[in-house]
């Protein structure tokens, strides 16, 4: 075993102080073996995307180092990226089909599988038409798959049922930049932080959920000319004791304290009056909006106080260079896309945008949860065309050689909240799921869990281990998994990188392209002059179709291709003709996809989510403008009261990815973080007779977990449990914290509400089983060495 | 003059209509989405109504000439699943737009009488309307499909 580094107990690494030049390169590895080779690939356990190689000895994983050369990471690693790939190896991989015989999963083979899934759909189309069959697919998945399975989904089945489990982390993300700049696509680069001023963080732990970011953050604290930090974050994070201004607001008050200061930047006239003019519309509405929220008002509802207000405005209204950071904090709350708008708001209304050291990052919360978003697997439409365009249509159509009625277009696609909703009233028959864990990532998992087990639920799951949604399933695929195949990722900030096959999947697993592909032929769907519809084999033939699906939209990848993304670093999009080296900055010119042929969507209702029509937006066609837009405060669905008086929030940590089924197989990462718990206040913890490992009960009206007791780090009222923590590998006590959850969602992006729910607590009575016993003393390990340093 | 009536007859659609949101909230509440935006549509016609009440004082019904109340069957059905809710979204949107058509009426008459804040009025709560309408709309068109091909 050789490591350059133990990231487990130094999460960030040494410094490497530096200002306004390349970021200085710090080369991360971690090996069991000394490999044979090293195999060009990126990490996908964050959506930071950091270039790294895979080193394999004897055709096995054994290792990976950063890529140097890489503009993301300059060759650092966070902890989950040295840790997790270890996963590939694990013991536990499902190696051959599964099928449900007489209420048990017995070994098939591919044939066996895929036909009964096809005599399957068959029968649904048969009878009820492909709106019976629905996908909920990843953010974990390769480019090329999610483009052929878009292409499956729209031009060969038929059904607007598609989505990504991006809806639950990156649905917002994307409503935002379409709301604000008329498409999808994030303006800025990663390198603004080189230089940037003044540096907010909104709702985004960004220490612990984008570590090599951060490294990049503290390297900039370390050297000359640091830049100023403004976090806003209910709870005191490492990310917040860094900070220069802390603003700690209630929860679901993102709104009041974002109009806040757009409030204090207008009055104070720290606007950029000639770029609002030239290059946006809705000032005066956004004006009138924010005219209400003045600092004491804010204070009232949020508890921020007014002096701190101020302070960050002042930070923000006063520099020339400011990156803007939003993460779960934002997209997983009240009036999600409203808020997360609000900071696009900010950087328009004083021109801080398009240019070196003003970057937006709406953060993404996985590796390739752009490209879901890109290719049309979240249900959109691919190369960001707008479904309401009758002209984007017939393009895809045309590329397809389909008809264009073929294509679902007669609504918005299908979001992944109703596509379980129609499972759960049994209007959806046939549900496949692909590189996700529903049954522990979903919000109020006791429904759930009711409705993918329902009598005439088809359960389709392809993955790479038996989670706890797989166990329900009717039908199992065993799938490939990174470093076992080729395809892109692109991360947030547009950067394309390719990922090779290292090694050979184990037993009978198959990429899962090759699983959609054979699925594509043995449907037999065809185009219009009786020709496969699905006319690639490899990923590369998947890469290049795909170049053509982007040419001319905004995310063209026309000018990448396998050859130029090999060997050096990742490529931003767009990369074409005319930017044939890619693209670090767009709006450049200050003008922005929203012209009314171009755009990716004619609009919404911040507040309804009603759809504006094409004839309604052409009438405003903003042709280039970008949108300010605004919307009043309206309090969380759900407070506390006196049954339920404490605020539940969840969120990650810095050792685990999702539900844990890569980064919980990794021995040194599961040490790090063996458990879930309860983090409360001091003040809530005397209230309540709790003392710090104490075993807890948090109850909701959906549903209860036990945890082991924190006690520290966050104010009194809101209590706060990491939701990676499932059943697979610890089945003696409820402790899902998407047990506690609603189920309600965001009415543009629709993104469920993960970040409050109304809960109360009681000391546990006491236990003896020996599981629960292990576990507090996990997390007396816990406490003391690790997250106490990270702040979680 | 006859303003006063149709002010009466817009006010008693709103009163209708913030019952008829909340109804369809209540019964439908296994949409999360109808249970949440109901209710908070209700709530734009519950302040519609409050911001009508003074121009009715300014300009009262006339009793013997009242244009009749409107009337007609809606939400007549009490069963809950897919083509209910199809059904009462569809009055909602029958409700709404009798508001909407009413507040068109009304502002004609405001310009006729340049009575400006009657205007204004007419023009910021139609607005609401609208809203509301385009919520309906967005969400009848995303229900139809599945619920007349598929049925459950």
């Amino acid at each position: 075993m050789k490591q350059t580094r133990d990231s487990i107990a130094d999460i960030w690494g040494e410094r490497t102080p530096y200002f306004d030049e390349q970021w200085p390169e710090r080369v991360d590895e971690r090996v069991t073996e000394e490999p044979d080779n090293w195999i060009q690939a990126a990490c996908v356990l964050c959506s930071a995307g950091c270039g790294l190689d895979i080193g394999v000895k004897d055709g096995k994983m054994v290792g990976v180092r950063g890529r140097s050369v890489d503009a993301v990471n300059r060759g650092r690693l966070g902890p989950k990226g040295l840790h997790g790939w270890i996963a590939n190896n694990s013991k536990d991989r499902l190696t051959r089909p599964l099928i449900r015989r007489d209420g048990e999963l017995q070994e098939a083979s591919w044939d066996e599988a895929m036909n009964l899934i096809v005599a399957k759909s068959k029968e649904i189309i048969d009878k009820h038409t492909s709106l019976g069959i629905g996908f909920y697919t990843s953010g974990q998945l390769f480019l090329e798959e999610y483009y052929t399975l878009g292409v499956i989904g729209k031009a060969g089945l038929g059904t607007p049922h598609m989505d990504g489990n991006t809806r639950l982390c990156t649905a917002t993300s994307a409503a935002a930049l379409k709301v604000s700049f008329g498409s999808d696509g994030q303006p800025g680069s990663y390198s603004d932080l080189d230089t940037a001023n003044v540096i907010m963080h909104v709702g985004h732990n960004i220490a612990s959920q984008h570590t090599v970011l951060w490294m990049r953050i503290l390297d900039r604290l370390a050297g000359p000319n640091p830049p100023k930090l403004i976090v806003i974050d209910p709870r005191k994070t490492y990310t917040a004791e860094k900070a220069t201004v802390h603003l700690a607001p209630k929860l679901g008050t993102n709104i009041p304290v974002l109009n806040g200061l757009l409030h204090i930047l207008i009055k104070e006239n720290l606007i950029n009056p000639g770029y609002i003019a030239a290059h946006t519309v809705g000032f005066e509405e956004l004006k009138n909006i924010v005219a209400a929220w003045h600092p004491q008002r804010v204070e009232e509802v949020s508890g921020v106080p007014e002096h701190l207000l101020y302070e960050a405005a002042m930070l923000l209204g006063k520099t020339n260079t400011l990156v803007s950071t939003v993460l779960q904090g934002v997209y997983q709350s009240m009036q999600a896309t409203a808020s997360a708008v609000q900071v696009n708001n900010i950087h328009l209304i004083r021109g801080l945008i398009g240019r070196p050291g003003c970057g937006i990052y709406q953060m993404n919360g996985q590796p390739t949860a752009q490209n879901t978003r890109e290719t049309g697997a979240d249900g959109d439409l691919p190369g960001f065309r707008n479904w309401g365009n009758k002209e984007h249509i017939n393009e895809l159509a045309r590329l397809w050689n389909v008809e264009p009625d073929t294509i679902p277009h007669w609504s918005p696609p299908t979001h992944a909240m109703q596509i379980m909703r129609f499972a759960e009233t049994g209007s959806i028959k046939m549900l496949w799921v692909s590189a996700t864990n529903p049954a522990v990532s979903m919000p109020e998992l006791a429904r759930m869990r009711k409705l993918l087990t329902r009598d005439g639920l088809f359960l389709i799951v392809q993955d790479a281990f038996m989670t706890e949604t797989a166990q329900m399933a009717d039908v199992i695929l065993p799938a490939a998994i990174w470093g076992e195949k080729t395809g892109c990722t692109t991360n947030v900030d547009r950067t394309v990188h390719i990922c090779h096959k290292a090694v050979e999947p184990p037993g009978e697993a198959r990429s899962d392209l090759d699983i959609f592909i054979d699925y594509a032929r043995r449907m037999d769907f065809k185009d219009k002059d009786g020709a496969p519809l699905i006319k690639w084999n490899t990923p590369e033939e998947a890469f290049e179709a795909w170049k053509e699906c982007t040419r001319g939209r905004p995310c063209d990848y026309t000018g990448m291709s396998y050859a130029k993304l090999t060997g050096g670093s990742g490529i931003q999009w767009p990369c074409n003709e005319k930017y044939p080296d890619g693209t670090p900055h767009l709006y450049t010119n200050g003008v922005f996809p929203t012209a009314a042929d171009y755009c990716e969507s004619y609009g919404h209702d911040l507040d309804t989510g009603a759809a504006q029509t094409p004839d309604e937006y052409r009438l405003i066609d903003p042709k280039g403008k970008a949108f300010l837009k605004a919307v009043d405060y309206q309090l969380p669905h759900e407070v506390p009261d006196q049954d339920y008086p404490l605020w539940l929030t969840t969120g990650r940590v810095v050792y685990h990815f999702h539900t844990r089924t890569k980064t919980g197989r990794s021995k040194e990462l599961c040490n790090a973080a063996p458990d879930a718990y309860v983090q409360l206040s001091a003040q809530d913890a005397v209230k309540y007779g709790i003392k710090d490992g104490d075993m807890v009960e948090i109850s909701s009206r959906r549903g209860s977990v036990i945890q082991p007791a924190m006690v520290g780090d966050i104010e009194p009222g809101i209590i706060f449990i990491p939701f990676h923590y499932g059943y697979w590998d610890n089945n003696s006590r409820s402790r899902a914290a998407n047990e506690l959850t609603l189920t309600e969602w965001d009415p543009v992006s629709k993104q469920p509400h993960f970040k409050y729910a109304a809960v109360r607590i009681r000391k546990a009575v006491a236990q003896d089983d020996e599981e629960a016993q292990a576990a507090l003393k996990h997390m007396e390990e816990v406490i003391t060495n690790n997250f106490k340093m990270e702040g979680a | 003059m006859l303003l006063g009536n149709y002010l009466q007859l817009v006010y008693d659609a709103e009163k209708e209509a913030v019952k008829a949101f909340n109804r369809v909230a209540d019964k439908h509440g296994d949409e999360p989405d109808v249970y949440q935006t109901c209710q908070l549509l209700a709530s734009w016609s519950e302040a519609h109504i409050s911001d009508i009440q003074p121009e009715l004082q300014l300009y009262p019904a006339k009793p013997d000439t009242t244009a009749e109340k409107l009337e007609r069957v809606m939400f007549d059905n009490n069963e809950k699943g897919s083509f209910a809710l199809l059904r009462d979204l569809h009055d909602l949107w029958l409700l709404a737009t009798e508001i909407d058509i009413c507040w068109t009426i009304i502002r004609q008459a405001a310009d006729g009488l340049r009575d400006k804040e009657l205007k204004d009025l007419c023009t910021k709560l139609q607005k609401g309307t609208e809203r509301q309408i385009a919520w309906l709309q967005t969400r009848v068109k995303q229900a139809a499909p599945q619920t007349l091909i598929v049925g459950v």
